[in-house]
């Protein structure tokens, strides 16, 4: 593994590879049912989110904004928090709202959980929980933020009843809908009972309706998340997650909640991984019908093992899906050749070491970069695929090297709420992509390539 | 539902039907109200939209990441040269920065970008956090000129110091700074700048071709295409034009005082106002063969455009649209392309407009008319529907609503990659219409009730 300083410049940060942490946490409230989501700041944060969100799900995306201007920015924002709130609940009548702070309420120090607390807004509206998640612009990613979001969730809400249930945790990462509903038919074919959280599958990829309805419907239950105290154990989709940040060692640490860690199940072992874990919790054989799916997914795997060798992929995103599509890419043959991510604090070095060294692959990894950094690298190590969301473009115009779009956002393509890459059958399509996209480039450039080798007046043999 | 059709008490102010409330006024330009879903942005985009088609431009957001992140490339400006304002640069603040203050920071951002590129000038935006640690943007930028012997403008843009029009004003302000305070007695005759067009999907290129055409000569396109030569050079142009309004007026009227250069405001938007617009300039600049050469123009590509606009026109007449855009300007501009194409406005609503603007647009529009300041989408939904309108024109927050409604959708953001200005952007725009309202996928969704 060679290392390489994460970015060009010290001080400066060229094309982002990451967003805000309220950019996260809002899309964990898009996938809680009944809810929404108001950020404490100025109007714009809100704005933008819904657009880049808008963008890649192509739904409606409706965030409400406390508005704060310079009255309150100087004075506190307690009164526009207020107002906000029941503006809010007046017109969506949601059972939750997530309160998200800004680099600016936590720049002038406001305490959006204290104030609501002593505003009677929690007398008035007997029925609605407000849920209040720090998430400072400046603070991490949107990847943090996702986090921070999914953990107060838990510690709002799970509560031991007493009783323990064979019900099982599942804490979803960087996922789209469509993976969301792939993840929960292996669990139904398993027979498991399941708490998944968030559980953007309806919410973020709703259906057509006669009726159309300003809170989608969908999402996980206010009651579910409560009875996750009591769950035979959770299986957290994050292998680089602290144990300060995850909702499922909280759950644990409180509640004696068995706590697994586990790959985002992209590719075959990181599908296998899951399975088996599954199948040993609950003492039960792994389904039939994913033992076939698991038997032709390695049936292509033969068929596109020469294609994929040609592969020298850059791989950009979350950290988590990062680690995944490497996982997929390293079993297939395709060549990581730079492992890239603008969040920071991770372990992608630790996890991957091992799989890395078994395949003798020695790809840069880097941390807390930006688009310029990855570029550089990228035409460096004379790559030709960039997988990730699809920021990425710039490089693809620039560079001319195709991108195959995983995770958010997905701007440019539609259907970033359809793309299904988890669980074999996920995987199977992804690597289909990935293997179409090389005998394009193949393809499409051989007849000239072998003309200007071989044959055409500048060519090797004419010199 | 009760929910479905809640307007909220503050917010009745903002909403007019005209006729049914003869003589009110309709409340606007305030600050959005809190948790009400404004689809407004802040005053960094403002700022940020407005200059950051400024081409050969570094544009530094100096703030946290989501600001730089979230603007990105977002516009579909053309440049005809440099591609420098592609690139999103930002002093990515983290929590140390923000405890200590990111003077430091930013100024050896500004080393850096200037040893690895040269730019010739830099806009430094400061954003919410920045305007609230108080960072001597102003010093650390001056200094930086002196240094590095280049221009380097603050943009004041503190997203809550007050709403998107401020931010178009202080970009409107960083350009002056950047041309500067002298009075430049002596014009370039024929000459003007072209103000408020940002160049999307080539449109500013589409109105130099016909002003070539008239013998006109643009020394600046602003902001579309411009360039630190071409903006420079601005104060010695005879006269301004204005595209769009909202944003471009004040600077209009400062290149007035300063430099002593007459404005007019045009709008290129549709056949009617695309034909008065150019007689508008060709009448300023008063020469006769250029208003002859104008004539001609006008009458060749009216007769090209009329024989296709009538073919929409058929296909097209009797529908009813909801109108939800940026700015006063570009809402009375659909309003006239819609009735051209024999069609019904029933809703229409800007993010910025002013009295001024409203005012127009009341007399524009038909008894029964939905007219709305800052809308957000409950509302938007509740008089679309009630009015049945069959399509909504927005940008790309308002289209995944209208889709969810069953409704036709006509983008006008800044992402299109269609022109929607002059002769060629009427005909673009009657495509659109048509395109989207005689989708076969409506004959599925109007069925909506039935079942398979």
């Amino acid at each position: 593994m060679c290392h390489s300083e994460n970015r060009n410049f010290t001080n400066l940060h060229v094309n982002p590879c990451k967003m805000c942490m309220p950019m996260g946490a809002s899309l964990v409230f898009k996938g809680i049912e009944n809810s929404m989501v108001l950020i404490h700041g100025s109007q714009g944060c809100s704005t933008y989110i819904r657009r880049h969100i808008a963008t890649h799900y192509n739904e409606p995306i409706d965030i409400a904004s406390s508005s704060l201007s310079e009255q309150g920015t100087v004075y506190g924002g307690a009164s526009n928090l207020v107002e906000g709130l029941k503006n809010v609940v007046n017109i969506y009548e949601p059972e939750i709202i997530g309160v998200l702070t800004t680099c600016l309420a936590e720049t002038i120090g406001e305490d959006t959980h204290h104030m609501i607390q002593s505003s009677g807004l929690m007398d008035r509206y007997d029925g609605i929980d407000f849920v209040s998640v720090k998430t400072p612009g400046y603070g991490a990613s949107q990847y943090r933020g996702y986090l921070a979001a999914v953990k107060s969730l838990v510690a709002h809400y799970a509560r031991p009843s007493g009783v323990k249930t064979e019900r099982l945790n599942v804490i979803v990462s960087d996922m789209s809908p469509r993976d969301v509903r792939e993840l929960k038919r292996m669990l139904n074919l398993f027979q498991v009972d399941y708490i998944m959280l968030p559980d953007i599958s309806d919410t973020l990829d709703a259906s057509f309706d006669a009726q159309y309805k300003k809170i989608p419907k969908g999402g996980t239950k206010r009651k579910d998340i409560m009875d996750m105290a009591n769950s035979k154990a959770t299986i957290e989709l994050g292998m680089l997650t602290d144990d300060h940040l995850s909702a499922g060692k909280y759950l644990e640490d409180h509640y004696q909640v068995p706590h697994y860690k586990c790959p985002i199940p992209i590719g075959l072992e990181g599908t296998d991984t899951l399975l088996q874990l599954v199948g040993r919790l609950y003492n039960k054989k792994i389904p039939r019908l994913l033992l076939e799916e698991r038997g032709r997914i390695l049936d292509a795997m033969i068929d596109s093992h020469k294609w994929n060798r040609e592969g020298k992929a850059v791989i950009f995103g979350t950290p988590e899906l990062v680690y995944g599509v490497t996982n997929l890419c390293i079993e297939n043959g395709i060549e990581p050749q730079v492992i890239a991510t603008g969040s920071d604090h991770n372990h992608l070095s630790e996890v991957l070491q091992d799989k890395l060294e078994a395949f003798h692959y020695h790809p840069v990894i880097i941390e807390d970069t930006d688009f310029e950094t990855i570029g550089k690298l990228t035409q460096q190590a004379q790559a030709n695929l960039l997988i990730g969301h699809s920021d990425g473009k710039f490089l693809k115009e620039q560079l001319g090297i195709p991108l195959i779009r995983i995770g958010f956002p997905i701007h440019d393509h539609v259907g970033g709420q359809r793309k299904l890459y988890i669980g074999y059958e996920g995987s199977l399509r992804f690597l289909d992509e990935i293997t179409n996209t090389l005998l394009d480039l193949k393809h499409d450039a051989y007849r000239e390539n072998m003309y200007a080798t071989f044959y055409g007046p500048h060519s090797e043999m004419a010199r | 539902m009760p929910s479905e059709h809640v307007i909220l008490d503050s917010r009745k102010s903002f909403i007019i039907e005209k006729g049914v409330a003869a003589g009110a006024t309709i409340d606007c330009d305030k600050e959005s109200l809190s948790g009400a879903v404004s689809q407004r942005a802040c005053v960094y985009c403002g700022a940020r939209v407005v200059l950051n088609p400024i081409t050969d431009a570094v544009h530094i957001v100096h703030g946290p990441i989501g600001c730089a992140s979230y603007t990105w490339d977002i516009r579909g400006s053309l440049s005809s040269d440099s591609e420098m304002y592609r690139n999103s640069f930002s002093t990515d603040l983290r929590e140390k920065d923000i405890i200590f203050g990111g003077e430091t920071k930013l100024a050896k951002a500004i080393e850096e970008v200037y040893s690895a590129y040269h730019p010739k000038i830099i806009f430094v935006y400061a954003t919410c956090v920045v305007g609230v640690i108080g960072d001597d943007v102003d010093a650390v930028c001056k200094l930086a000129e002196q240094t590095y012997n280049l221009r380097v403008i603050p943009v004041k843009s503190p997203g809550f110091t007050g709403n998107k029009r401020t931010g178009y004003k202080m970009a409107c302000m960083a350009l002056m700074q950047l041309m500067g305070d002298e009075p430049h007695e002596e014009k370039i005759p024929y000459t003007i700048n072209y103000l408020g067009d940002f160049n999307l999907a080539a449109e500013a290129w589409i109105i130099q071709k016909y002003l070539r055409e008239m013998g006109i000569r643009v020394i600046s396109t602003i902001t579309g295409d411009a360039s630190y030569s071409t903006l420079i050079n601005a104060p010695k142009a005879s006269y301004n034009v204005v595209q769009c309004a909202g944003s471009m007026t004040y600077l209009a009227k400062q290149m007035k005082k300063t430099y002593g250069i007459p404005f007019e405001k045009v709008r290129f938007l549709g056949v009617d106002e695309t034909v008065k617009a150019l007689r508008k300039i060709a009448y300023l600049v008063g020469d006769t063969k250029v208003i002859e050469r104008t004539n001609a123009l006008i009458e060749r590509e009216m007769k090209k455009t009329h024989e296709r606009l009538e073919t929409y026109k058929k296909k097209v007449a009797g529908k009813k649209a909801a109108i939800y855009v940026g700015g006063g300007f570009k809402a009375i501009a659909l309003i006239k392309q819609f009735r051209n194409l024999g069609m019904h406005v029933v809703v229409v609503g800007t993010q910025t407009g002013d009295s001024e603007e409203y005012a127009m647009i009341r007399r524009l529009t038909e008894d029964g008319t939905v007219i709305l300041d800052d809308a957000n989408p409950s509302e938007l939904q509740k008089f679309a529907m009630d009015k049945q309108a069959d399509l909504l024109v927005g940008g790309v927050k308002e289209r995944p609503l209208a889709y969810k409604l069953g409704m036709a959708f006509i983008d006008h953001n800044h992402e299109r990659k269609h022109a929607l200005s002059g002769f060629e952007g009427a005909v673009n725009f009657a495509k659109e219409v048509d395109m989207t309202l005689n989708s076969p996928v409506w004959h599925y969704v109007k069925n909506k009730n039935k079942t398979i």
